[in-house]
């Protein structure tokens, strides 16, 4: 990473162990990593290797069995309102509208203690402002289950940057999206990067997604879940649709998937495969 | 001697496949309609058949004229309306005592894992129990009044009902108590903006089904010292071999039961438009 920007969030020594004795998983394992100011960091790995896990803690959901991460410099002490998280899907609020899911944090006392009323009014504009930069102002009165999948995550984004968070925590917010309608979140998410200059920590299981999207990408292996390599991706800051079939980000790619494959052991079950192939030629 | 032609089959002969029996199929409203009246008429045309013509004695089988007849009789002579104005205020009254505790508890038992361990299991235990078991103990102790007769419906609803509201909160998707928490959501805020809001459709249908278990203890809490109400009635007609009665008042407790259910249905559509399109 560039020793110039400053440190947003730190990782340290960072373990988690669910259950106990027998049935004992060590979801993560030593993570040390260093996150800068306005960085866009993914995170991908196999299926268990921890991703999810390691955002919770960021998040302040999940509790760390051992370590520490601070942002700024504070050591997290659960969820805030300065981190704010965007999931896979079901958390949207089904009996509100569209314009009020986005509004919810507004209900809350953490955002409307202390504030002036200019307040009040600067956040219905910003209310608005997201609607638009999210292309939703035609859906602001209707519910949830009226939208598109697509829609529904466009929605929860807006939501999570109404209250001004400095870290928007995303776990695999595509990933139930179809191919195009991922395209359109992927330029709309580095819109949303750059407009509003926050940290994001993206976690995806799509390489691709994850070398398009991030300054870096962190690769995590499982069992035990950890940090494995970083990748500083070779693309201009400025991405474009194009780029994906660069030689870099082939190059890139290739290299990514290649290591996932020899650190979750589908390696071995790859030369499986081909000794069998071999055999039913033969 | 001919060519061989394949046999073929004509696009318009192949008939249309109707939808009505695939698996969750659609149905119009019509065909809905339809299908509902003659579940209801061919029992009725059943045991009216059976009661004039299949020889059974009347004092077993009262055809259906004999029992509207008797629901007749029963109205003008005997204030058939003040005996479903007291059973309705039973049930209700039960019901509605039930689910002004069963709520709370159930939500903190849905919400808060130790209140859980606590209540949870002996919850269970007791939801096993007999209600009619409980009679002598109800009179020992509430008395032979209203009160008893309320504290049978309590007692037959309340622990289905705590263990069902439970399981209705429990319901709430994580990710939605989890997204305000992230949004700086308090511990009373969660509760009061997500899960009881998240969960309302899940309760209302959950007031509906206990509703009608509460009926069905009507007769049972009316074993007790009563001296009207329609359960009441069943259990004195059944002394007097008054098997129209019995018959009666069976059908108008499922009447009224039916319209209790179809006001709660409207009013969860109504409640919960937000539920449609669903997803
Ligand atoms: N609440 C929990 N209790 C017990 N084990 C858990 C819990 N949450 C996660 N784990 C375990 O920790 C490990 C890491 O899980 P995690 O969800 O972080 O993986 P992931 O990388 O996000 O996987 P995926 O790509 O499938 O989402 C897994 O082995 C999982 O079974
Ligand atoms: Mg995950």
């Amino acid at each position: 990473m560039s020793t110039s920007a400053k440190t947003k969030i730190a990782i340290r020594n960072c373990n988690k162990i669910f259950g106990e004795g027998e049935k004992k998983v060590v979801a993560l394992q030593d993570a040390n990593l260093d996150i800068a100011q306005n960085e866009f960091i993914t995170f991908v790995g196999a299926s268990g290797c921890g991703k999810s896990t390691l955002l919770r803690m960021i998040g302040g959901l999940e509790t760390l069995s051992s370590g520490d991460i601070s942002i700024d410099g504070h050591a997290i002490d659960g969820p805030g309102i300065d981190r704010a998280m965007v999931f896979q899907h079901y958390s949207l609020y089904p009996w509100l509208t569209v314009r009020e899911n986005i509004r919810f944090c507004r209900q809350l006392k953490a955002h409307t203690e202390n504030r002036s009323s200019a307040d009040v009014e600067a956040a219905s504009g910003r209310a608005d402002a997201l609607l638009n930069l999210m292309g939703l102002t035609a859906s602001a009165q209707a519910y949830p289950n009226q939208l598109s999948g697509g829609m529904q995550q466009r929605v929860a984004i807006a939501r999570a940057l109404m209250g001004r968070p400095e870290i928007l925590l995303m776990d695999e917010p595509f990933g139930a999206l179809d191919a195009q309608t991922r395209e359109v979140m992927h330029d709309l998410t580095c819109a949303v990067h750059k407009i509003e200059r926050a940290t994001i920590v993206f976690v995806t299981h799509d390489v691709e997604e994850a070398i398009y999207l991030g300054d870096r990408v962190v690769l995590m292996a499982p069992r035990p879940g950890r940090i494995d390599t970083v990748f500083k991706v070779p693309l201009p800051e400025k991405r474009d649709k194009n780029m994906k079939h660069s030689p870099e980000f082939l190059k890139m790619k290739l290299e990514i998937l290649d290591r996932i494959r020899e650190t979750s052991g589908m390696k071995t079950d790859l030369e499986q495969l081909e000794k069998l192939s071999a055999l039913a030629n033969s | 001697m001919d060519a061989f032609v394949p046999p073929v089959t004509p696009v318009q002969a192949r008939r249309k496949r109707s939808l009505l029996w695939s698996v969750r199929g659609p149905i119009t409203r019509r065909q809905y309609l339809l299908l509902a009246a003659l579940g209801l008429i061919v029992p009725l045309a059943g045991w009216w058949l059976l009661s004039e013509f299949g020889g059974v004695n009347k004092v077993f089988l009262p055809a259906p004229p004999d029992v509207l007849r008797r629901i007749a009789t029963w109205w003008v002579d005997d204030n058939l309306a003040s005996d479903i104005g007291i059973s309705i205020y039973r049930v209700v009254g039960g019901w509605a005592l039930s689910a002004l505790v069963a709520l709370p508890v159930g939500l903190a038992i849905g919400t808060f894992r130790p209140v859980q361990a606590l209540l949870e299991p002996l919850t269970d235990f007791i939801r096993y129990m007999p209600a009619v078991a409980f009679i002598p103990l109800v009179m020992l102790w509430v008395g032979i009044d209203e009160g008893s007769k309320i504290a049978i419906i309590f007692i037959g609803t309340f622990f289905q009902m705590v263990l069902m509201v439970a399981e209705d909160v429990r319901r709430v998707p994580t990710a939605q108590i989890e997204a305000a928490q992230t949004m700086g959501a308090t511990r009373m805020e969660l509760i009061e903006k997500v899960i009881v809001p998240s969960a309302k459709p899940a309760l209302v249908d959950t007031l509906r089904i206990t509703m009608g278990w509460a009926w069905t203890y009507l007769v049972v809490a009316e074993l007790v010292a009563a001296s009207s109400g329609l359960g009441y009635a069943i259990l004195k007609a059944q002394r007097f071999l008054q098997t129209d009665k019995i018959f009666a008042g069976i059908l108008l407790i499922g009447a009224i039961g039916l319209c209790i259910d179809q006001m709660f249905r409207f009013l969860h559509r109504r409640a919960f438009p937000w539920l449609k399109g669903g997803k």
